[in-house]
C-alpha cells in the first residue's frame, strides 16, 4: 500500500497539471489586468496597488472557501466543477470589461478608488474561485499525515512555477502576438476544458478514487 | 627648460579646460514616483534628465544666458503645428518636461489658454524651480495621467485648437497613449480645424505601427523630421490639410516672431512631408489598439 502511494499515479499527475494551469492563468490574468485598466485609470503605480490588493484578497478568501469545500466528500468531479466555474466567471473580463469600467469611470472621480473598484468588479469572483484550487488539490493529493507537508510543498512548487511562467510568457510574448481579450478567452477555455476533463475522468476512474479517499480516512 | 615649463603649463591648462567642459554639475536630484529626476548645469546649458546622467536622456534643456531660445530640434519642429491653424486659442500639452513648450507658446500668444498635463508632480516642481515654468491665469498645469485627463475632458465637452503630445521619453512609452482608441479620444477633443502634434520616434519597428495607427484615425498627416536625429513629429489635422500656398503664407507671417526662440520656420516647413506623397510603411501594418499595444516591445 505504502509503495503504491509513493508512486505518483496518473491521477495525481493530472491534478498537478491542473494546479500548474491554474497558477499560469491566475498570473496571466493579473498581468493583463494592468493592460485592461490602463485606458480608464492610467498606468501609474496605484493601478498595480489595486490589482495586487484585489488578487491577494480574493485568493485569501478562495483558500478559505476551497479548504472548507474539500471537507465535504472531496472528489475529482467537484474539483473539475471549480475549474468550469472559474472558466465561466473569467468570461466577463473579456466580454464586458469596457462597459463595466466606463460605468465606474463616470461615477468615481479618483482614479485610485476607481481602479480598485473596477478591479474588484472584474477579478474578485474569478480569483476567489481560482484560489479554491490549491487547498482542494492538497486534499486530493494527500494520502497520509507524514507526507502531507511534502505533498503540499510539491503542489505549491508546481502551481507557483505555473504562475511564474504565466507571468513571463504573457508579458514577453502573448501581448506581442495576441489581443488581450483573446488571451483571456484562451485562459478561460483551457481552464474550462481541463475542468470538463476532470469531471469525465472522475466517472471513468471511480474505483481508484474510492481507494485513495479510503486511504486518507484511515 | 623654459620650453618644458610652457608645455607643462599648456598641458595642465588643457586638462583643466577639458575636465570643466565635460563635467556637469548636478544641481538637483530626486527619485519620484515614476523615475529618477536629474537637473544638471553644464556651461551655459541646464538640462532635465530622467534616470541616468547620459546625454541621450535629456528631456528638456535651456540656455541660462538666453532662456527663451530653444535648444532641442524636436521642440522647434513642434512649431510646424502653427502652420496648420490660425492663432490657437486653447492649447493642451500632454507631458510637461521643463515646461519649455508652454513658456514659449505663452510668450507667443499671451491671451491663449494653455493647459499642461503631467503625470509626475516632481516634474512640475522641478520645471517651476529650475526651468522658470510660468503659471498664471491663462497657463495651468494638471497632475494626471494623460489618458484620464482626456477622457474626463470629453465628458466635460472641452475643446482645443491644438493638442501637443509629448509624453514619451527615450526609454519608456506609456502604451495606453499610443492606441487607436486614445488617438480617437484625442481627436474628439479638437475643434473643427484643430491640430494634433505628437512628438515620437522615427526609428524601430514601432514607426510603422504608430504611423498606421495615426492614419487610421486622421487619414493622411504630415511627418516633420530632420534625418539627423531620431525624433519625428506627427502633425495631423481634424479638418482638411491646408494647401501649400496657405502654409507658405503662414510661414512668412510668423517667421519673424519665432526667430527670437531660435526657430527657423522656413526650415521647419521644409521638413514637413505629407503621407499623401510619401507613405514609408507597409500597407498591411498592424494597428495599435487597447487590445494590442506592445509599444515598448516593438521599440527595440
Amino acid at each position: 500500500m505504502n509503495e503504491q502511494q509513493n508512486k505518483p499515479s496518473w491521477q495525481n499527475l493530472f491534478i498537478y497539471l491542473l494546479a500548474f494551469s491554474s497558477g499560469f492563468c491566475i498570473m496571466g490574468i493579473e498581468l493583463l489586468g494592468g493592460r485592461i485598466l490602463a485606458p480608464f485609470f492610467g498606468s501609474s503605480v496605484h493601478i498595480w496597488g489595486s490589482i495586487i490588493t484585489v488578487f491577494m484578497l480574493s485568493l485569501s478568501f478562495g483558500y478559505l472557501a476551497g479548504g472548507k469545500l474539500s471537507t465535504q466528500n472531496a472528489s475529482l468531479k467537484k474539483y473539475g466543477f471549480i475549474f468550469v466555474l472559474a472558466s465561466i466567471t473569467i468570461l466577463p473580463v473579456a466580454i464586458w470589461s469596457t462597459p463595466i469600467m466606463e460605468l465606474i469611470f463616470l461615477n468615481v472621480e479618483d482614479s485610485r478608488y476607481g481602479s480598485l473598484l473596477a478591479c474588484a468588479a472584474l477579478f474578485f469572483i474569478p480569483t476567489i474561485i481560482l484560489g479554491m484550487i490549491s487547498p482542494y488539490s492538497v486534499r486530493l493529493l494527500v494520502t497520509d499525515k507524514d507526507s502531507s507537508g511534502q505533498t503540499a510543498g510539491k503542489l505549491y512548487f508546481v502551481s507557483t512555477l505555473g504562475s511564474a511562467l504565466g507571468t513571463i510568457i504573457t508579458s514577453f510574448y502573448f501581448v506581442l502576438f495576441f489581443e488581450v481579450d483573446n488571451i483571456i478567452m484562451v485562459f478561460s477555455s483551457v481552464l474550462g476544458m481541463l475542468g470538463v476533463f476532470a469531471i469525465f475522468l472522475n466517472k471513468s476512474a471511480k474505483p481508484l478514487n474510492v481507494n485513495t479517499i479510503g486511504a486518507v480516512h484511515e | 627648460m623654459n620650453k618644458f615649463y610652457i608645455s607643462m603649463l599648456t598641458f595642465f591648462c588643457l586638462l583643466l579646460g577639458f575636465t570643466t567642459s565635460i563635467s556637469a554639475e548636478v544641481i538637483h536630484q530626486e527619485r519620484s514616483l515614476y523615475r529618477n529626476i536629474l537637473v544638471d548645469d553644464k556651461g551655459d546649458s541646464r538640462c532635465l534628465k530622467f534616470n541616468v546622467k547620459s546625454n541621450k536622456t535629456n528631456q528638456s534643456c535651456l540656455y541660462k544666458s538666453d532662456p527663451q531660445r530653444l535648444v532641442f530640434n524636436y521642440t522647434k519642429l513642434l512649431f510646424s503645428g502653427l502652420l496648420l491653424i490660425e492663432e490657437p486659442k486653447n492649447i493642451l500639452i500632454i507631458g510637461l518636461g521643463g515646461g519649455t513648450m508652454s513658456n514659449t507658446l505663452h510668450q507667443l500668444y499671451p491671451n491663449s489658454v494653455i493647459t499642461n498635463v503631467e503625470i509626475d508632480p516632481a516634474v512640475v516642481k522641478v520645471a517651476r524651480q529650475y526651468f522658470g515654468f510660468i503659471e498664471n491665469q491663462s497657463v495651468t498645469s494638471v497632475i494626471q495621467d494623460g489618458r484620464i485627463f482626456i477622457k474626463r475632458a470629453i465628458i466635460k465637452k472641452q475643446k482645443y485648437d491644438w493638442i501637443i503630445l509629448d509624453a514619451f521619453n527615450g526609454d519608456y512609452i506609456p502604451e495606453h497613449l499610443l492606441t487607436q482608441e486614445f488617438i480617437q479620444e484625442t481627436k474628439s477633443l479638437l475643434n473643427e480645424n484643430g491640430v494634433l502634434s505628437a512628438n515620437t520616434f522615427s526609428v524601430s519597428d514601432l514607426y510603422a505601427h504608430e504611423s498606421a495607427t495615426y492614419k487610421s484615425v486622421f487619414g493622411d498627416f504630415y511627418n516633420v523630421r530632420n534625418y539627423k536625429n531620431s525624433n519625428r513629429i506627427i502633425l495631423a489635422s481634424k479638418g482638411k490639410l491646408p494647401s501649400l500656398t496657405v502654409i507658405n503664407q503662414r510661414v512668412s507671417a510668423l517667421k519673424d516672431r519665432l526667430t527670437p526662440f531660435g526657430v527657423d520656420l522656413e526650415q521647419v516647413s521644409n521638413q514637413m512631408t505629407s503621407t499623401i506623397i510619401e507613405q514609408d510603411w507597409p500597407e498591411n501594418t498592424k494597428i495599435l489598439t487597447d487590445q494590442f499595444s506592445p509599444a515598448n516591445l516593438l521599440n527595440n
